[in-house]
């Protein structure tokens, strides 16, 4: 034809924009979720170093030094048996990210995979997977727990299993979900006239329309799970002691609750901080990627 | 009442008066001016129409006039909107305030927008909805609203009016769905009506029977009616002047009969020559491209006509489709009860050779998509034979099928949609290769520019992501991903029917083109009349799932034998206002539904010969006989 009948030119930036790039420009402006995901990396760090950087060991007694509170010396007081607070604190955050982070991964995987399957495949498959699913959530989640940790006994190993299996039908319906709308989008209809294998769609055209969807959940799902796995250690199913478990902390501090609050205290604030910050990043990641609010 | 009601009720004054119009929207990347010192007037009772492409700013300029623009984000950033109201009073729209807009707005200016089922709420009844709209504006009692309610459906010609006042739109089809917007927007017996793409959505006939409706309230209402529109057609058909926009600003303003007949500018004159008229290809047996207008310098513009497309080769067909039978069951409750069936294709049979196209047309649930899917397989059928080659693809095996895939190929009606959006445009054009390890390594790159550069983009589009495109462009991209594992077929699923009329010149020529250089063969699906008598070798013409008619595009389309055929192409506005009278058949009645009782299959009989290779249903099909 002509120029002069040629597509108007509406915005669209110059620079190639990538997903990943797009994703950053605008998980950039949620500065409260930016402040989460700087304290969880800087507790990361510290989890890691915790050998390094905490000032006493986490399980050596210290008879001369018992249910103090905050001092110089102890930022955190001591507990029962002379323990410092703050040290068992930083190694305790070994456990709970490790716990959080591996148990979600696991139930993750487990969740999402049966539900791209389910939401594809529909029918029979559908049914059995998603039936299985409302059983599980008919159970409150700490029940659930106990309950597979009473099969395979207690242990911090067994409350992974046992926090993940309360994880895989939330995952299973999410992914779902964004599956059963994807999968009528005339994109994968055109990838299944050019022949491409139902596998691959699944992992090239229905997986990752899922993920912004599964990141956010993954991320405050952490936050609960860490909560989980504390309760778990607190009736004692979890961590067992002297392990420094945030959860077992609580549990062996609520004795001297009336003396010294400062053993209860401190384990309190870190797992209420913990999961806060893994629910405001979920937000803020929630409102970089989700396509309904992206519209403005 | 604001401020200063001075009467200046001049009998020859105009209803509307738009003076130097500016509209803006804030984007990322700035100021956005969707329109650009836009001046035109409406007179009482006449109807303007606004036409122009896609982004050309006509229906941000209807928005405007409402003030609705500021809910998209938008801002009037300068001018005037006049506007005569009941009283005699002119007000300046673009200065007045929300209370003075909420009683102009749906009372003296009604609006009726393109998706009728959008519009209308699915929660309440068609007669709460119309009631409303009177009680809103003219504060009558709840059985006076009713019964104005009834009346008003009355006036839009809606049969069993009295029973539809209970009805939820979902129980309606999309032309009585966009009577009962109509009858709600003239409830209040506006001055103006703006109607933005009204029948952009609806079928031919149902188009036609739409329109003529407008124009006969215009005529009962005494009301001026602003027509937003992309089709010539539908201009021609309603017009007394017409308003070109491109771009955000005018073109050009005028007589409906001389923007046609003498268009001054030459835009206007590039977008008349890209519209496809029905006939311009009459007594000529071949199919032929688009010709192409060079705007020159000063306004000047030039034709090229294109030779006629002679690609058919061979005699044995490479598809054949022998009574082709596709049903979806329709269930109800929960148990899953079959309630129905919805028989979208039912025993159709055509064949297609190398380097030929065949046109499937209809109407919307007439079934040539599902033919087409079923083809493609995307859609199992029930029974019958799709022999490519001679070899059924129905009794292979489900690996072999697969590989079939290479050698047909889909191209899909959305540009916008059948590309992920994750991917790159290159991979998406590499992924048929990948799949079917037809090229590896940088074969594979050296493939995907090939491609690109042949359906005329640049290879190093290769790494963009579609949302960086046109839809013109995208649909290229599509084209080339269907070329890619170098098919034999490519069925086009209403290709060019979500494109601007000169983009899709481009894309009908583009296809064209490549039919020409590798003898392909396409089955064309299409609602479009005129596009088609411009691709097709043949033409089917389907309806409640059968064929009533097939045979060479020129004894179709010079001879039609079927009265439905007779139907469709009168149906087909005409690009020629001086054409706007001529006789037509009364068009009435709906489209019958394709569902049927579980065991009620309808009656198919074989077709007869009336010409050379052109078959007639002589039986009865829905409510033809």
């Amino acid at each position: 034809m002509s120029t002069a009948t040629s597509a108007p030119a509406i915005v669209v930036a110059s620079d190639m924009r990538t997903p990943l790039g797009e994703f950053w420009r605008r998980f950039r402006r949620q500065k409260v979720a930016l402040v989460a995901g700087a304290f969880l990396l800087a507790l990361l760090l510290v989890a890691i170093f915790a050998p390094w950087i905490a000032p006493y060991d986490p399980a050596t007694p210290d008879y001369m030094a018992i249910l103090q509170g905050p001092t110089a010396a102890h930022w955190a007081g001591t507990d029962a048996y002379g323990r410092d607070v703050f040290s068992r604190i930083l190694f305790g955050a070994r456990i709970s990210l490790a716990v959080g982070f591996l148990s979600v991964s696991l139930g993750g995987l487990v969740g999402v995979s049966l539900g791209v399957i389910s939401g594809y495949y529909g029918g029979l498959i559908d049914s059995l997977i998603m039936r299985v699913c409302d059983v599980l959530l008919a159970f409150p989640g700490i029940l659930l727990a106990i309950g597979v940790i009473a099969i395979l006994g207690p242990g911090i190993d067994n409350v992974i299993y046992a926090v993940a299996v309360f994880s895989v039908p939330i995952f299973a319906r999410l992914a779902r979900g964004s599956t059963l709308s994807l999968k009528r989008a005339v994109y994968v209809d055109a990838a299944r006239a050019i022949g491409v294998k139902d596998r691959v769609i699944m992992m090239r055209h229905l997986l990752p329309g899922a993920l912004p969807n599964v990141i956010v959940y993954f991320s405050m799902r952490i936050g609960t799970s860490i909560l989980t796995a504390a309760s778990l250690s607190f009736i004692g199913l979890g961590a067992q002691p002297p392990s420094p478990e945030w959860g077992a902390m609580l549990a062996d501090g609520r004795s001297y609750i009336g003396v010294a609050d400062n053993v209860t205290l401190f384990p309190g604030i870190a797992i209420f901080v913990t999961v806060l910050a893994f629910n405001l990043l979920g937000d803020g990641l929630r409102d970089a990627l989700d396509p309904k609010l992206r519209m403005a | 009442m604001t401020a200063a009601p001075v009467p200046v009720a001049a009998p020859q004054s105009p209803l509307v008066r738009v003076d130097g119009l500016n509209v803006e929207f804030a984007t990322e990347g700035g100021v956005f001016r969707a329109v650009q010192d836009l001046s035109f007037h409406i007179d009482p009772g006449e109807t303007l129409a606004v036409v122009g492409e896609s982004g050309s700013g006509k229906s941000v300029t209807s928005l405007a006039l409402m003030r609705l623009i500021e809910f998209g984000g938008g801002r009037i950033a300068g001018g005037k909107l006049e506007f005569r109201g009941r009283d005699g009073v002119v007000r300046d729209l673009a200065s007045a305030d929300a209370q003075t807009m909420n009683r102009v707005r749906g009372n003296e200016i009604a609006m009726i927008f393109q998706e009728p089922m959008t519009s209308l709420n699915p929660v309440f009844t068609i007669g709460d909805q119309i009631a409303e709209a009177v009680r809103l504006h003219q504060g009558a009692s709840r059985a006076e609203a009713r019964a104005e309610a009834l009346a008003m459906l009355e006036k839009v010609r809606i049969p069993g009016a009295k029973g539809l006042l209970d009805r939820h739109p979902h129980q309606l089809s999309g032309g009585m769905r966009q009577r009962v917007m109509i009858a709600m927007a003239l409830a209040c017996r506006p001055k103006l009506l703006v109607a933005d793409e009204p029948t952009t959505a609806l079928d031919v006939t149902i188009q036609a029977q739409i329109l003529r409706l407008i124009r006969i309230l215009q005529d009962e209402m005494g009301m001026a009616v602003l027509f937003i529109t992309h089709d010539m057609g539908v201009v021609a058909e309603v017009a007394d002047r017409v308003l070109v926009m491109n771009k955000g600003r005018k073109v050009e303003e005028g007589v409906a009969e001389e923007i046609f007949a003498r268009p001054q500018h030459a835009y206007t004159r590039a977008l008349l020559a890209a519209v496809p008229r029905l006939g311009a290809l009459a007594g000529e047996p071949l199919p032929r491209r688009f010709p192409l207008v060079e705007i020159k310098e000063g306004g000047g513009g030039a034709f090229t006509e294109a030779p006629p497309q002679d690609t058919v080769t061979g005699s044995a067909p490479v598809l054949e489709v022998k009574n082709l039978v596709t049903r979806f069951d329709v269930r109800r409750g929960i148990f899953g009860r079959l309630s129905g069936r919805v028989h979208a294709v039912e025993q159709v049979s055509f064949s297609v050779k190398a380097g030929e196209t065949l046109a499937l047309v209809g109407e919307s649930g007439c079934g040539k998509s599902t033919t087409g899917r079923t083809i493609m397989q995307l859609q199992a059928a029930d029974s019958g034979q799709i022999l490519f080659h001679g070899r059924d693809l129905l009794a292979m095996g489900a690996q072999e099928r697969r590989s079939m895939r290479q050698k047909i190929q889909y191209v899909f009606q959305d540009p916008f949609a059948s590309l992920d959006p994750r991917l790159t445009v290159g991979f998406s054009i590499a992924e048929p290769l990948t799949t079917h390890n037809l090229a590896t390594g940088k074969a594979v790159e050296e493939r995907v520019a090939e491609l690109l550069r042949d359906v005329g983009l640049s290879p190093d589009h290769a790494r963009r992501y579609p949302h960086e495109f046109s839809g013109g462009q995208r649909q290229r991209i599509c084209i080339a991903r269907a070329l890619a594992s170098e098919p034999e077929v490519l069925i086009a699923d209403e290709a060019v029917a979500a494109l601007d009329v000169s983009i899709q010149a481009q894309i009908v020529n583009l296809l064209m083109e490549l039919q020409e250089k590798r003898r392909l063969s396409y089955i064309f699906i299409s609602h479009d009349m005129a596009v088609v008598e411009r691709v097709s070798h043949r033409v089917a013409v389907m309806y409640l799932g059968q064929i009533v008619e097939i045979g060479p595009r020129q004894a179709v389309f010079d001879h039609p034998a079927h009265p439905y055929t007779r139907r469709l192409m009168a149906a087909v506005p005409i690009a020629d206002p001086a054409r706007r009278d001529r006789e037509r058949p009364l068009l009435e009645g709906e489209i019958p539904s394709a569902i049927r009782a579980p065991n009620d299959p309808p009656e198919v009989r074989a077709l007869v010969e009336v010409g050379e290779g052109h078959f007639v249903a002589r039986y009865s099909i829905g409510d033809f006989r």
